[in-house]
């Protein structure tokens, strides 16, 4: 899968103009604060805090045009929402790298 | 760039580039922005900005979108918020809860541009839809609400004015809707002085306030007249005349009017333009219709207006039922009409005269069925009756005549200074024609009292001499020496005295009219020969005509005829 989607982010720059760098600003660091946040919540048992903030993450993603990482969110909404808690680290450690790629693609863009 | 007219739209979502994104979107699409980063702060903002849509995030903090959605909706109240859910939640469970929670729609991310621009505006379409409905919807409750108050005050004065009078004497049985007069169905009964019971059921044409409108005048002559002891005839002219003046063209009263005379045990009745009215034989157990032979009030002018009435000599018992068109015209859930057959059936199926009345509401009820309650109902029933059974009025008026006479006289003298500048015929007449029984005679009244009042004056009194009026240059010569000698007048009198009686069938009215002239040979006076004759004209033989006979006593200074009547009612 794309780890961008540019069609998606050609609507964005049209829609934002000027202000296109200043949105993704705010999606690296909002980003940043729910990795932080997935970081928390995977110490813990409640799968509810870990299906809600990776939906969060997810929808932020997609409509940022970074489908790759909003399927991987999803990946993790499904298993949280199923209760499975095995091996979330490792799912974390997924988008983590995905969201590097991405934000080095979208500075380029900006 | 587009046809929306500039909103106020509140973008509600915690994550910040989603937010920016719709932000943008919003603005280009020339709406005004105001943002929330949480489901609170959403109902906080709109509270504060009372936006014209609102874009809710499914899932945020504090309060999440639903709640949010549903206290939106709650302060909303009547007004249509449109709110439009923006979820990347996908699972038919989570966008039924999202309408379930008062959303009128959703928006799937990522979003769409085009769709939301489309979304916007149709959701302001039905929001605009939703108000003018809205304005429309509480103007008509105000109309509404102002309509009752109006009917409310109009059916005050009403029932004031065309108050039920003598409906709750013994004989008299009714059906009548509370609020018929706004059917324009009006019924007023009173008695009159000799005892007698007075009756008119109209029916306007039309409904509401116009057909009441009619009611007013009708219920008011009505009232003014039947209790003085004007006759039937005189009051239908007087409602038919101000009728006509009153009403537009086009709508006019139906109506039926009845003197029931207890006493005699008659009825006097006129129908112009109801259904025929019953009269019940009660011996014979059958019936006999009395038709419309009218047109009715209202419709034309006094002079074409035709007063003529039916008379009915009644036994004790009878009845007598008279109805608007509402019972005829019930119609049943085929749309088939009650009509005069099925009421004719109600007569001859029910054996207990007693019970024809509640039969022919029951009978019209059962036909109609329980659908549709009809309002339109009138119906009165007169049960003929001893006077002292009907009420205590007609009671005492019964006794009072049956065995009196309304007897009265009144004298009258006009003096030398009045004789050029008072005219005392139009007083006189105003007196008699409170005579309710006179009116009719008025013009006749009228010219017995000026021929004679005119003969005492001038020949009498002035003492001019008739026989100057023979020639052409004499009658002038006549009116210029009348002037002369009224202006110089200084003594005389002209005495009238009127005396009237009643009796069963009508009444006599004597009049006397003296002066202080030195009156005439009168016994040589011939009636085939009369205007040879001093006190001349044809004015003499005119009076002996309507009044049979002409006297004249004393010296020829004293002039008695006497007009008798027959009432007809």
């Amino acid at each position: 899968m794309e780890h961008l989607d540019y069609d998606t982010l050609n609507t964005l720059k049209q829609v934002m103009e000027d202000d296109f760098a200043l949105l993704i600003d705010t999606f690296v660091q909002d980003s940043n604060d729910r990795i932080q946040t997935l970081h928390n919540v995977i110490k813990g048992t409640e799968a509810d805090l870990i299906r809600r903030a990776a939906h969060s993450f997810k929808g932020s993603s997609s409509n940022i045009g970074a489908p790759h990482l909003a399927s991987l969110c999803s990946a993790l909404e499904k298993k949280a929402l199923a209760n499975n808690l095995d091996g979330l680290a490792d799912d974390l450690h997924a988008i983590e790298q995905e969201f590097v790629r991405v934000e080095v693609l979208l500075r380029s863009l900006s | 760039m587009n046809n929306v007219r500039r909103l106020k739209i509140l973008v509600a979502d915690d994550t910040d580039t989603d937010r920016l994104i719709l932000e943008s979107i919003v603005r280009k699409e020339g709406h005004n922005v105001v943002s929330a980063c949480n489901g609170l702060e959403a109902v906080q903002v709109y509270i504060a900005e009372k936006p014209d849509i609102v874009l809710l995030d499914a899932l945020m903090p504090e309060l999440d979108g639903f709640g949010a959605a549903r206290k939106i909706k709650e302060l909303a109240g009547d007004e249509l918020v449109p709110i439009i859910f923006l979820t990347s939640l996908s699972d038919t469970e989570s966008l039924v809860q999202c309408l379930d929670a008062g959303g009128d729609d959703f928006l799937s991310k990522p979003y769409n541009r085009i769709i939301l621009q489309a979304k916007i505006k149709s959701f302001n379409r039905m929001r605009e839809l939703h108000s003018t409905m809205l304005a429309q919807h509480n103007q008509i409750m105000q109309y509404n609400n102002r309509l009752l108050q109006e009917q409310t005050v109009a059916k005050h004065v009403f029932d004031n004015v065309a108050h039920s009078g003598c409906l709750n004497a013994s004989n008299v049985r009714y059906f009548l809707s509370s609020l018929a007069v706004f059917n324009g169905d009006v019924l007023v009964a009173a008695m009159r002085p000799n005892g007698s019971m007075m009756v008119l059921l109209g029916d306007f044409t039309g409904h509401g306030l116009p057909a009441a409108i009619g009611a007013m005048p009708l219920a008011s002559t009505f009232y003014g007249m039947v209790p003085k002891g004007f006759s039937m005839t005189d009051i239908l002219r007087e409602i038919n005349g101000k009728l006509k003046n009153i009403l537009p063209v086009g709508i006019f009263c139906c109506a039926t009017m009845m003197d029931i005379n207890f006493r005699k045990k008659r009825l006097k009745i006129w129908n112009g333009g109801l259904p025929d009215c019953f009269v019940y034989h009660h011996k014979e157990g059958n019936v006999t219709s009395v038709k419309s032979t009218h047109l009715p009030l209202g419709v034309l002018s006094n002079r074409a207006f035709k007063d003529n009435c039916e008379y009915f000599e009644l036994q004790k018992e009878d009845r007598i039922f008279v109805w608007s068109d509402g019972i005829h015209e019930a119609r049943n859930a085929q749309g088939e009409m009650f009509g005069e057959g099925r009421l004719k059936e109600v007569f001859s199926s029910t054996s207990a005269p007693d019970h024809l009345f509640d039969g022919i509401i029951e009978a019209v009820q059962q036909f109609v069925g329980g659908g549709e309650k009809d309002d339109d109902l009138s119906l009165l029933e007169i049960r003929m009756d001893e006077p002292s059974r009907v009420n205590s009025f007609a009671k005492e008026a019964s006794d009072r005549f049956g065995n009196s006479e309304i007897e009265w006289t009144m004298g009258f003298e006009v003096k030398p200074t009045s004789f050029k500048v008072f005219d005392p015929l139009p007083m006189l007449l105003n007196v008699l024609m409170e005579v309710p029984s006179l009116r009719a005679f008025s013009s006749t009244l009228y010219t017995i009292l000026a021929e004679l009042y005119t003969n005492a004056l001038e020949h009498g009194v002035l003492k001019l001499d008739s026989n100057l009026k023979q020639t052409s240059d004499g009658f002038s010569d006549y009116y210029e020496l009348r002037e002369q000698r009224i202006n110089q007048v200084t003594e005389g009198f002209v005495r009238i005295n009127i005396a009237h009686k009643t009796n069963e069938n009508g009444g006599l009215l004597k009049v006397r009219i003296e002066d202080s002239g030195d009156g005439f040979d009168y016994q040589a006076r011939t009636t085939d020969n009369l205007s040879t004759f001093g006190y001349s004209g044809r004015g003499i033989a005119l009076v002996e005509k309507l009044c049979g006979a002409v006297t004249y006593l004393g010296c020829g200074n004293i002039v008695e005829v006497a007009f008798s009547w027959v009432n007809d009612d």
